[in-house]
């Protein structure tokens, strides 16, 4: 790319983020800790000096690296079966690893409780078997509970982030590795891995920011008593109204996470690897031995049981009656009325969720492009840190990032307080990061020498780039699209803690229901997880398809 | 559309700002116009009052609208998660207000909205109607509006089961006959949680032979579970109504067993829980116009409209608390399936802030250490 069209690619995401992120977070730190002008010292070193603070920041980072080292191993044979292997069913396969990353917390909290818990299918059975082990959960159990719950999100990450790069490595690699005689392992280990890593560190940390930003999962899950550095912030914030502390403790969240990014962003640019990609239709193939045939079967379960189980748990939960089982929750769902605490058919909800989630597509895809374009195609500080910027808002506080929109978006022309589109905004501010990652380690990986060739053959710049590099690119786009509609239908960051117009999207009204006690409140949640979930799911299936009809178009 | 009122879905307000208000101000002239006791509006039409309330907040469409037919502007409601964020919006953004009136900040937080001068002195003159106990606002600042016992929640055919009396007094959740049976919420996380602390603060005291320190030191030894909110602890940890859990005794609501019948289809004649008469601390709900609105005559409308009857009446069914005006009817699922606490306590809302920060720290250290 030529300097022009670098700097024209950066202005737009550029302006974006400075509008949307750092100036609502600048001022609210600047409220915090400089409410009179002058920097606050006296604050500042009260909330640093607090006693558990370093216990919390040991145990954020912790728990963040927990949740990343076994999302990327459970999630790269996953990677490896998406990318490599063509089997009946995988886009469905595909499409259910996603729904867990939307579900709310909650949900996916009864999901393992109706699994696992004291009243689930399991605890009958250990209840009749007095030899079997106790595997009942609770809870407030320990930190293995929000490991398996973090895991259980974020495993489609690596799978979509990694099988993304993998898909389209020029399989012939391996197959001439196999042919000299090396083992799948040394294969694996000596030339697969060392052209997939940039690709892994790349959703390696977005899974680590994603994990220590989750405050739902440590509150609902964590034992009590032991918070991570976002539940601090959200606590100082929302409970305790103490907008220093809160600000100080953002500031050192914000700090480490640029430390973090910078160190990421170099790593990743060290580890690409300039080669031939190939789209990835071409590199799928079924599996051609017994073993093969066996590894893949293995996966696929293990993956159906791990994800499917607890959804289908969920689903069964949502077909409890008070006699017995029926549709009675579903039918619920259909009319809004004085007995619900839903002021309008789900049906509703689900429009405005699908409307938020197009919005928030239209706005991150494009500007995630341009960003993705700027990081992946130049090296050196400045990209850099520009692609820590694109990454921050998903390390930083929500609730920081939401108390910032209500003080600086207040005056024309970003008058944005109270306005509808506040929603796709802060869906986007967390969207971003995915497509940008989803893109950049593809396009590091382009060889040039397929354009020099190009160039040789007589094509003008503008045709190079069309030709050689924009199918790749648009490939892995489609990639970051499905996750930016996935993350607005999950209702994830600042728009929790905004005063929102009242919108009846479906998490919040999973929300309500659960906000009421009652058995068909409980039902009608599950039954409108299951909405959701199918939702997901058919949305992705629909993005898939559009993927698989342009790779063919291209190619 | 029953209600030409505020911005409940985003299609709604994809119509078009001007389609929109064409249609708003059509259905406006129109209700306006039928309506039976013809009120000149005090504001032109299509004006809009802004409400900033909490997540819980609910009121039927057409009592909603009717604030439209007695003055012709609309209600936009702002909805903040919970009651701690919409005061704390209310803060941050008082010098150029993000809504004109803050609906469900409750005594736990009145003290820091009142320090921080966000409101604008205004009580309706319904307000001397309602009861002392609960005008905890010697300033005139505030006025409540609705209000909610947390009372431990029990579940009836758990007891059943097991033969067993559920326990009567908080003296009897340290009793090993109640081993392991109880969940509550942490007060440092959730406003139940520092409800039901408040409780027994002021059952037990801070000083003598058994403080209230030493009460939860005995149900932490009788094995108490602390979950870090209501859904949590409800729905994970209570084993009554549609709940995960294996715990028959959960810090709840007073009227929980109400909507466990109300919710229910069909209605049982019987609530599957019940709440603990004894123990239970009465939470006021508090609305007040926000200064620096642009509209104070709205703004006030707008109190006086939520201490309205109509309203006040709607109040029960969509919130689950209890309406501030005595006079308001209850319906009728609530005098059947609620047990009237025996003596709720309250706080004064200047000792909570006071001591707030030192108590949940002192709770931390003995029941989580």
């Amino acid at each position: 790319m030529s300097r022009v069209a670098t700097v024209a690619a950066a202005i737009l995401p550029l302006a974006f983020l400075a509008a949307f992120f750092a100036w609502p977070v600048l001022s609210i730190l600047v409220m915090g800790l400089a409410p009179d002008g002058g920097l606050d010292i006296a604050a500042i070193a009260d909330a640093w000096g607090r006693p558990w603070l370093l216990d919390t920041i040991v145990f954020t980072v912790a728990l963040g690296a927990t949740i990343t080292l076994g999302s990327v191993v459970a999630g790269l044979p996953v990677a490896w079966l998406f990318a490599r292997v063509s089997f009946p069913g995988r886009t469905a396969l595909r499409a259910l690893t996603v729904i867990p990353f939307v579900l709310p917390t909650v949900v996916v909290a009864s999901a393992f409780l109706a699994l696992l818990g004291p009243r689930s299918l399991l605890a009958d059975l250990v209840a009749g078997n007095p030899w079997l082990p106790d595997l009942r959960l609770r809870l407030t159990d320990s930190a293995a509970a929000i490991v398996l719950a973090g895991v259980f999100y974020n495993v489609s990450v690596v799978a979509r982030l990694v099988g993304g790069l993998w898909g389209q490595l020029d399989p012939r690699t391996e197959d001439a590795a196999r042919a000299l005689g090396a083992t799948p392992l040394r294969t694996f280990r000596e030339v697969t891995w060392p052209l997939l890593r940039p690709a892994v560190v790349s959703a390696a940390s977005i899974v680590f920011l994603f994990s220590v930003t989750s405050f739902g999962l440590v509150l609902l899950l964590g034992a009590p008593g032991q918070p991570t550095l976002e539940v601090e912030i959200w606590r100082q914030a929302s409970v305790m109204l103490d907008i220093p502390v809160a600000a100080a403790l953002a500031l050192i969240q914000i700090v480490g996470v640029t430390l973090l990014l910078v160190v990421n962003a170099r790593w990743q640019e060290r580890l690409a690897v300039e080669q031939r990609l190939r789209p990835a239709a071409e590199t799928a193939r079924p599996p051609r031995t017994r073993r093969e045939r066996a590894l893949v079967t293995c996966i696929a379960l293990v993956t159906i049981l791990f994800v499917g189980l607890p959804l289908l748990a969920l689903v069964e939960r949502s077909l409890i009656t008070a006699d017995g089982y029926g549709l009675g929750s579903w039918q619920a769902l259909t009319v809004a009325g004085p007995r619900s605490p839903l002021s309008e058919p789900a049906i509703g909800a689900v429009i405005d969720s699908l409307t938020f989630a197009l919005a928030t597509l239209c706005i991150a895809g494009p500007i995630g492009l341009l960003a993705a374009l700027v990081v992946g195609y130049h090296r050196g500080w400045l990209p850099r840190s520009f692609d820590a910027l694109v990454m921050l808002p998903l390390g930083t506080s929500a609730v920081i990032v939401g108390f910032g929109f209500l003080i600086a978006l207040d005056r024309p022309p970003l008058d944005l307080r109270t306005s509808i589109l506040i929603i796709p905004i802060a869906h986007s501010l967390i969207a971003l990061p995915f497509v940008v990652r989803a893109i950049a380690p593809v396009i590091r990986s382009i060889d040039p020498r397929l354009r020099e060739a190009a160039a040789v053959l007589g094509a003008a710049p503008h045709r190079v780039w069309r030709e050689v590099d924009a199918p790749l690119i648009g490939r892995a786009a489609l990639v970051g699209a499905g996750f930016a509609f996935a993350i607005s239908l999950g209702e994830f960051g600042a728009t929790l803690f905004i005063a929102r117009p009242e919108t009846l999207t479906v998490p919040v009204a999973i929300d309500r229901l659960l906000s009421r006690p009652g058995a068909s409140s409980f039902g009608q949640a599950m039954a409108l997880a299951t909405v959701l979930m199918l939702l997901t799911a058919t949305s992705m299936v629909v993005i898939e398809r559009f993927r698989s009809t342009r790779a063919q178009g291209t190619w | 559309m029953s209600r030409p009122a505020p911005a409940r879905s985003i299609r709604r307000v994809l119509l078009g700002g001007t389609v929109a208000s064409i249609v708003t101000a059509a259905l406006v002239t129109t209700t306006v116009a039928q309506s039976p006791t013809p009120v000149a509006p005090v504001a032109p039409t299509g004006e809009v009052v802004r409400l900033l309330t909490h997540g819980s907040f609910a009121l039927s469409d057409d009592v909603l609208a009717s604030f439209t037919t007695l003055t012709g502007a609309t209600i936009q409601v702002l909805e903040a998660t919970d009651a701690g964020s919409a005061v704390n919006q209310a803060i941050l953004t008082k010098s150029n207000p993000v809504a004109d009136v803050l609906y469900g900040v409750d005594d736990t937080f009145l003290s820091r909205a009142l320090d921080a001068g966000i409101f604008e002195a205004y009580q309706p003159a319904a307000a001397a109607a309602i009861p002392a106990e609960l005008q905890l606002d010697p300033t005139g600042q505030v006025t409540p509006i609705d209000y909610g016992d947390v009372c431990i929640n029990i579940d009836l055919q758990a007891f059943a089961a097991l033969g067993i009396d559920p326990p009567a007094t908080l003296e009897d959740l340290t009793d090993p006959a109640y081993r392991d049976m109880l969940v509550v919420e942490d007060p440092g996380l959730s406003s139940p949680g520092l409800a039901f602390l408040l409780a027994t603060i002021e059952r037990f005291g801070e000083s003598g032979d058994r403080t209230w320190l030493d009460f939860w030191a005995d149900l932490r030894a009788n094995g108490v579970q602390v979950e870090s909110g209501w859904e949590a602890a409800y729905y994970g940890g209570f084993s009554g109504g549609a709940g995960e859990g294996d715990r028959p005794l959960v810090v709840s609501y007073a009227s929980s067993p109400v909507a466990e019948v109300f919710y229910a289809e069909p209605q049982p004649t019987e609530a599957p829980t019940a709440s603990m008469t004894d123990g239970c601390y009465r939470q006021v709900e508090f609305a007040g116009v926000l200064a620096g609105t642009q509209q104070p005559e709205l703004a006030r409308a707008l109190v006086d409209f939520l201490l309205s009857e109509p309203v006040q009446e709607d109040i029960p069914l969509n919130m689950f608390v209890y309406p501030a005006l005595p006079t308001a009817q209850l319906p009728e699922v609530f005098q059947t399936h609620t047990a009237v606490p025996a003596a709720p306590v309250t706080m004064d809302p200047a000792r909570i802030a006071a001591g707030r920060d030192a108590w949940i720290e002192a709770w931390t250290q003995t029941v989580l250490r």
